[in-house]
């Protein structure tokens, strides 16, 4: 049988005719540029989020420098407000959201034993939509020279906040970079969610019925639905935005009779599923790497898909918890509590369902599995923290403050970028053939994660002491300046676990011992295609019969589909 | 947050120490359980590869255990959260509440006292109230803002609650204690929402009203000397576009109100405190101590900064 790739149809002139050998640095752009294949385009959003990640990086590292100290003069007021606003945008849009989709798009045609997405040209689409939307965001550094001076990137905020964007507030275009890249970032999201969701219900191999469905596919068909139902509102916004700043209409203008409330709804109606579009992949990363390192089947896993189902559910009904001091009826805010606190009870299910797959098992604390572990021990912690902002009187006191910093911190980097790592550490085998280095990923847990700690837990102190958010300065004596100091300090300690991440891609792809097509002994199909796959993916489509194909494979004599 | 001096702040506080107990509890219990098992059930060595461990694939009555009991936790929460709600935001105000309409600006607060016809900024003065009866007396605080959204946060005092431009909410507050408090604007407002502090000094309810007497009474007008010469400075120079002083033609909207500028502790928000040298240093040039704030260099003559501050110093 002939292999069909997807872009058979699509007529590329052989390498030879254009006088590009393979292996030349033209033909490697040229294929990067040209490229539908799942594989690739789930790389490079990885490695453009990696980018994107390491710039944004920087920024939180010049703000922290600024704030080591009370009255620091490092940074002008205007260069930090820019600061944080890119640092926010940047994590948020162009760093999380890639990762996510790269993962999505590497795994899940070759988990459902597919040869590919199933619209690969929209899913290339998709790719450079993002990409170019990233670069957009941050050329408003040279693009957008305001009235003041030269540089002038956005400076309003990850959720600008109106009246603040109104043309009164917000002089020069970079409110409207900001607008653009993000609504440009929006319809690539849209164009792969729908991707994702057809290539889970419609390329499923022969005997994958939804319930044999790996939990990470389940978990991404669950975040596309989200992602489709929360871009909209955010679209909306911006083009209400736009609208307001150039054609004179009066949506958020507060002068003419606007309001300034119907941004924040808006906006979070898109923001707080946000957060669970980032969130939930980090639980199908962390649903494939402890059952494999346990040596156990997830524990529960029709209770996971429907934990993840009720999150996504009641997600969508809890914006408002970010509102709780906008002055809303005491009515609405005891309504926005309690959906709210309802949140925890299908996330702590999660988390008891990963404890109850570790337990009994034999468990190997190889790299994947323990960035997965201190993952459940963060994401704990930010959880709990969640639950006292879900309480509207407490709320109240710690909202805008340097507790909700602390909060989503362990939330975005504590729960998500660890799982990331752990996801990067587990499928590197599989995507470049090389083992990971030990030691050198050892360095990179250890020192990341003490800097995490050291960085982000003395926030929650400085919040409780009443240090509102994105301030550049503050004064000595209000009990601050050792909990900024520390803070600070900690983040030497991550920038070094970054470096050693780093050098530990490049090195155990040059060095790195050859890795079998199933290293980690693992279950679902992506390791039955050999490391890397080929761009077929199977040579033929594979057949399953229960969630842990490789399982059965490997124990015939007593395999899963016996007891399903 | 966590050493309440007024009501609000003390119901906040209750409520959180519940909610904090509960989280403990929940972090003590879960996170022990996360060490058992890692340490139970790590591999002990190669021949542990050998066999794979008992294949588990769920349990209904564990699932159901693990359900029900958040949410009976979440159930207590929910009430202790909805009760606290209501007693905060339905509190009736006795008919003897302070007044006080708190309008944020790109950044500094005016403060108005509309029954006492009292007009200042960056600091409110409010009397000690009782826990109950006859000098019980809260502080009721209408907020408003002209400009973009900012966030009233006193955290000794009272939670947040944000001024919203076209939007009015209010909130109260009623210290049991004497002294002056801090707060910031807590949600951010643009270039220089650092510097946009706020002082709630809470007084004797005699020294209340010995405050509220020396408010009212306009600021007389220097005739001799240096501050005379800053008086006529003053009102040459623009100046009187942007702020008010009693009592004479200044009728600015725009910045703060200087009537009574030398009773305030501090200048620019709290930027720095007020003294004769910052305030000078703030009328040579404002944006070496506050950069972007809307106050531009008025560009004047060494002569008139010594005469206008001169002048600016009397204003109390």
């Amino acid at each position: 049988m002939t292999p069909q790739t997807a872009d058979d149809n699509f007529e590329i002139p052989p390498p030879e005719a254009i006088g590009h050998e393979r292996g030349s640095l033209t033909r490697i752009v040229q294929e990067l540029v040209f490229t539908v294949d799942h594989k690739k385009l789930g790389l490079m959003y990885i490695a453009s989020g990696l980018l994107f990640f390491v710039v944004a990086g920087l920024m939180a590292s010049l703000i922290r420098i600024q704030l080591a100290v009370p009255r620091n003069n490092f940074l002008e007021p205007d260069v930090f407000n820019r600061l944080f606003t890119m640092h926010g945008t940047a994590m948020v849009f162009f760093v999380g959201m890639p990762m996510l989709f790269g993962f999505a798009n590497y795994l899940i045609p070759l988990m459902v034993g597919a040869r590919d997405m199933a619209f690969p040209r929209l899913n290339a689409f998709g790719f450079w939509v993002f990409f170019f939307s990233g670069l957009l965001l941050f050329f408003s550094y040279l693009g957008a020279p305001g009235l003041y001076a030269a540089g002038s990137a956005p400076d309003v905020g990850w959720f600008a906040y109106s009246p603040l964007t109104a043309k009164a507030f917000s002089r020069g275009h970079s409110t409207d970079y900001w607008t653009l890249s993000i609504l440009l970032g929006g319809i690539g999201s849209i164009a792969t969610s729908i991707n994702i969701i057809v290539t889970a219900l419609c390329l499923r191999c022969k005997g994958m019925i939804l319930g044999r469905m790996p939990l990470f596919v389940w978990i991404y068909l669950v975040v596309a639905f989200l992602i489709i139902i929360a871009i909209p509102p955010l679209s909306a916004c911006q083009i209400m935005l736009i609208l307001d700043r150039y054609f004179g209409a009066h949506f958020f203008d507060t002068q003419a009779g606007g309001s300034a409330v119907l941004w924040q709804h808006f906006f979070w109606i898109f923001g707080h599923p946000e957060v669970y579009i980032l969130m939930l992949p980090g639980f199908a990363i962390a649903s494939e790497v402890i059952p494999v390192f346990s040596r156990k089947p997830i524990f529960g896993y029709p209770v996971m898909v429907a934990a993840s189902v009720l999150i996504a559910f009641i997600s969508l009904g809890v914006w408002a918890h970010h509102m709780f001091a906008v002055g809303m009826t005491s009515i609405g805010n005891t309504f926005f509590a309690i959906s709210t606190l309802l949140v925890a009870v299908p996330t702590g299910i999660k988390i008891f369902n990963w404890i109850g797959t570790m337990y009994g098992g034999k468990l190997r604390f190889e790299l994947p599995m323990l960035f997965c572990l201190a993952f459940l021990f963060q994401f704990l912690i930010a959880g709990l923290t969640g639950v006292m902002l879900g309480v509207a009187p407490f709320d109240w006191q710690l909202t805008d403050s340097y507790f909700v910093v602390a909060h989503f911190h362990y939330v975005l980097i504590g729960g998500l970028l660890f799982t990331i790592f752990s996801g990067i550490y587990y499928w590197y085998p599989k995507a470049l053939g090389k083992m990971p280095n030990f030691k050198l990923g050892l360095l990179h847990f250890l020192l990341f994660m003490a800097g995490f700690h050291i960085t982000f837990f003395p926030q929650h102190i400085s919040g409780f002491l009443g240090m509102p958010r994105r301030i550049y300065t503050y004064d000595a004596g209000r009990g601050w300046d050792l909990w900024n100091l520390i803070s600070s300090l900690g983040v030497i300690l991550q920038a070094a676990g970054i470096l050693f991440f780093v050098i530990n891609l490049i090195y155990s792809y040059v060095k790195g011992g050859k890795a079998g097509d199933d290293p980690w002994d693992a279950w679902t199909l992506e390791w039955a295609a050999s490391s890397p796959p080929p761009d077929y993916n199977f040579e033929t489509l594979p057949e399953v019969r229960s969630r842990r194909p490789l399982w059965d494979l490997k124990h015939p004599d007593d395999p899963d589909w016996k007891y399903e | 947050m966590f050493q309440p001096l007024s009501r609000q702040a003390e119901m906040i506080h209750s409520a959180s120490l519940v909610v904090l107990a509960i989280t403990a509890g929940i972090f003590i219990v879960v996170s022990l359980l996360l060490v058992y098992v890692v340490w139970k059930f790590r591999r002990k060595g190669p021949e542990d590869d050998l066999k794979e461990p008992p294949q588990i694939y769920g349990s209904t009555h564990i699932e159901l255990a693990w359900t029900v009991v958040p949410i009976i936790i979440v159930l207590v929460l929910i009430l202790v959260t909805s009760r606290t709600i209501g007693e905060i935001q339905n509190r009736k105000m006795p008919p003897n509440a302070v007044e006080i309409r708190l309008i944020g600006h790109q950044w500094w607060w005016e403060v108005r006292y509309e029954k006492e016809g009292i007009v200042t900024a960056n600091e409110l003065h409010v009397p000690v109230s009782q826990r109950t009866g006859e000098g019980m007396r809260p502080t009721q605080i209408f907020l408003e803002s002209a400009d973009v959204i900012h966030s009233f946060w006193v955290p000794q005092l009272a939670g947040k609650t944000d001024l919203v431009p076209n939007k009015k909410n209010q909130t109260w507050i009623e210290p049991f204690a004497k002294g002056t408090f801090f707060g910031n604007c807590a949600e951010y407002c643009g270039t220089q929402h650092a510097n946009m502090l706020l002082r709630v000094v809470v007084e004797d309810p005699e020294d209340y009203e010995k405050w509220v007497q020396t408010m009212k009474q306009p600021p007389a007008a220097p005739q001799t000397g240096l501050a005379a010469q800053g008086h006529k400075a003053f009102f040459e120079n623009s100046c009187i576009n942007c702020h008010t002083v009693d009592g004479t033609i200044a009728g600015g909207v725009y910045g703060p109100d200087l009537s009574k500028l030398m009773t305030r502790q501090t200048i620019g928000a709290g930027v720095a405190p007020l003294t004769p040298e910052t305030l000078r240093a703030w009328v040579r040039d404002p944006q070496t101590l506050k950069t972007g704030c809307f106050m531009p260099d008025m560009k004047l003559l060494d002569s008139e900064v010594d005469a206008i501050t001169a002048y600016l110093l009397t204003l109390k």
